[in-house]
């Protein structure tokens, strides 16, 4: 957390005052063409399309006739359609139930599989920041499951949890827990809890990491202090160690929930077309391209990208964050 | 309450055991059935029976998935050569030089790191048509551009703030310019940190599934992932499970292998680009 080095380099070059200014207007040129290429590559991949994903979202525009695409206001989130006969009826994704459904999964989802990370990861972190022989090799295996792609990582568990030849249901059926194999990814009941055990899997080491970061930075003297004062382990855990890697701790949760709250691969490829797990990222992209829906596709990916702005602007409100790096 | 001294060391053991097991059974188990064949694939094993290499050679003989991994190389490679490259300057500016707007850029960039990828898909897709680069490796190698570009920048600007000011003072007092200093002074010692988030960058760009899902159609153009995702059999009872292990195996071993090896700096790396702030 040494990022103060700017405000020193500042300051050991005012003495020379009038040279100094001339120097520093200079650089801040500089900094400006140092910039360019890199901002005007992301203004290509990023501000412009998601301009036009908005654009898309208040026309009539279909796949192949992108470029004749009219504007229609805002019919694809809401419109009230008049059968002149005094009733109408509400169309558009806010009265849309398989939208609301893909909301209702993405946050379930979300909120589920991040509070088990978080849980698990603080487990972790806290094994990991014991000394122990074999440390190193317990390290290294948690980051495995962090370095298997997302979609082999699906296709893996999608095996074992195979209703028939899935070593899951054998393992399970071993220790006494179920007598009938369970259809893990076939069936709405348990399809979710699939999902949900593949992704805490997967990402937990993640969150182990970044909390293990964060229990490096507590000085340890505390420790010794409460050592010698006797307090029990549990309660030194609540009231001092807890408190003190809670920003870290926060940080990783709202990183995490952002990812989540997109999620594709691992639901698009462990259980297409379930409307117990579609997500509003696989929502968006079925109306996309493969309903020929792009306009109404569209809409859904542009309410996605506003829930997460909102997101994330409350975020780095509530942390204050200091992007900054110096002045504290 | 207070358990006897050897049960606690045991218990915790215990623990580290369940830990280390659950991250590495799965891979075990996918390299388990990666080399049985036939009927052998049906019966649950927990440890190796077989040892057949027949799905690895019916994979690598299908000349198409040794194409899939070239092209997953190419567009992993060029990527993270682009992402430093417009970084390291883009983050020598961010890191060591004052100026307005300082702050709104960084916060700028990083929230396009939080973008979710289908708010552009629509917009990308518009582009990647207009440009001609459909069913082109380039179109993924433009659109990676929007999750390396901000992650590369991120990092290597935390990494060049921690480096001290006073070898930059000397290089100004001698009157090298800003890009001299950045190619004498800064590049020598932001090595280690380069090596660190492109390889990032890299496993970020493998791994890539929704973008090669959508701008490649044909199989010798796909990635690895889409690749994977897209085996299958006639029908549920037929899917090739033997060869789809065999082939996750293939494209997760040299990943594996790259992240024990760089351990340290990928931990470090991981959380510089996550704990800022």
């Amino acid at each position: 957390m040494s990022l103060t080095s700017d405000a020193a380099a500042t300051g050991a070059l005012t003495p020379t005052k009038p040279k100094a200014s001339r120097l520093s207007r200079e650089r801040i040129r500089s900094a400006w063409l140092f910039l360019a290429p890199m901002l005007i590559v992301l203004a290509a991949v990023a501000l412009y399309p998601l301009y036009r994903t908005i654009y898309f979202s208040f026309t009539d525009a279909s796949l192949d006739l992108l470029g004749e695409a009219r504007w229609v206001g805002f019919r694809n989130y809401l419109e009230y359609l008049d059968y002149g006969n005094g009733q109408g009826e509400y169309f558009g994704l806010l009265v849309d139930a398989r939208w609301w459904r893909s909301v209702w999964n993405t946050v379930w989802f979300a909120v589920v599989s991040v509070a088990l990370e978080t849980v698990f990861g603080l487990i972790i972190a806290l094994v990991l920041f014991r000394k122990f022989p074999g440390r190193v090799w317990v390290q290294a295996a948690v980051l495995i499951p962090w370095a298997i792609p997302t979609i082999v990582s699906a296709r893996m568990w999608a095996w074992m949890m195979h209703d028939q030849f899935g070593i899951l249901n054998d393992m399970l059926e071993r220790v006494g827990l179920i007598d009938t194999p369970i259809a893990w990814t076939a069936s709405p009941e348990t399809a979710m809890i699939a999902v949900i055990i593949v992704d805490v899997w997967k990402t937990t080491p993640f969150m182990a990491l970044l909390i293990l970061a964060g229990l490096q930075m507590v000085p340890q003297d505390i420790y010794e202090a409460a050592k010698l004062d006797g307090v029990p382990p549990f309660r030194l855990f609540r009231k001092v160690t807890l408190p003190l890697i809670m920003p870290a701790v926060l940080v990783a949760v709202v990183f995490r929930a952002l990812d989540a709250l997109r999620v594709f691969d691992i639901i698009y490829v462990m259980t297409p077309n379930t409307d117990s797990t579609r997500s509003m990222s696989v929502f968006a992209r079925e109306n996309l391209f493969d309903f020929d829906q792009f306009a109404y596709g569209s809409a859904a990916s542009t309410l996605l990208f506003f829930i997460i702005a909102l997101m994330t602007i409350s975020f780095i409100y509530l942390t204050r964050m200091n992007l900054e790096g110096d002045e504290r | 309450m207070t358990a006897p001294r050897w049960l606690k060391t045991a218990g915790f053991y215990v623990l580290v055991a369940i830990i280390f097991l659950q991250a590495v059974f799965p891979f075990y188990y996918a390299i388990l059935t990666s080399l049985e064949d036939g009927q052998a694939l049906f019966d649950v094993n927990y440890l190796p029976a077989v040892f057949d290499l027949s799905n690895y050679r019916s994979m690598l003989a299908d000349g198409v998935f040794g194409k899939q991994i070239l092209n997953s190389v190419f567009v992993a490679t060029v990527t993270v050569a682009i992402s430093l490259f417009l970084a390291i300057t883009a983050s020598f500016a961010l890191a060591r030089i004052r100026f307005r707007g300082r702050g709104l850029l960084l916060l700028t960039i990083l929230s396009v790191s939080m973008f979710p990828q289908i708010a552009v898909l629509s917009g990308l897709f518009e582009l990647v048509r207009a440009f001609g680069l459909f069913n082109s490796l380039w179109s993924l190698v433009f659109s990676y551009m929007i999750f390396t570009l901000p992650f590369t920048v991120w990092v290597l600007t935390t990494f060049m703030r921690a480096l001290p000011v006073e070898i930059e003072e000397a290089a100004i007092m001698d009157g090298a310019s800003s890009f001299t200093i950045i190619r004498r002074v800064f590049l020598p010692l932001l090595w280690p940190a380069m090596v660190t988030t492109g390889l990032l960058a890299f496993i970020q760009a493998w791994n890539e599934f929704l973008f090669a899902l959508t701008f490649l159609s044909t199989d010798s153009q796909r990635t690895v992932p889409v690749a994977i995702a897209l085996i299958s059999g006639r029908s549920e009872f037929e899917v090739p499970w033997g060869n789809i292990m065999a082939a996750s195996v293939i494209v997760t071993l040299p990943l594996v292998a790259l992240v024990l090896i760089f351990q340290r700096r990928i931990v470090s790396g991981l959380t510089a680009g996550a704990v800022k702030g």
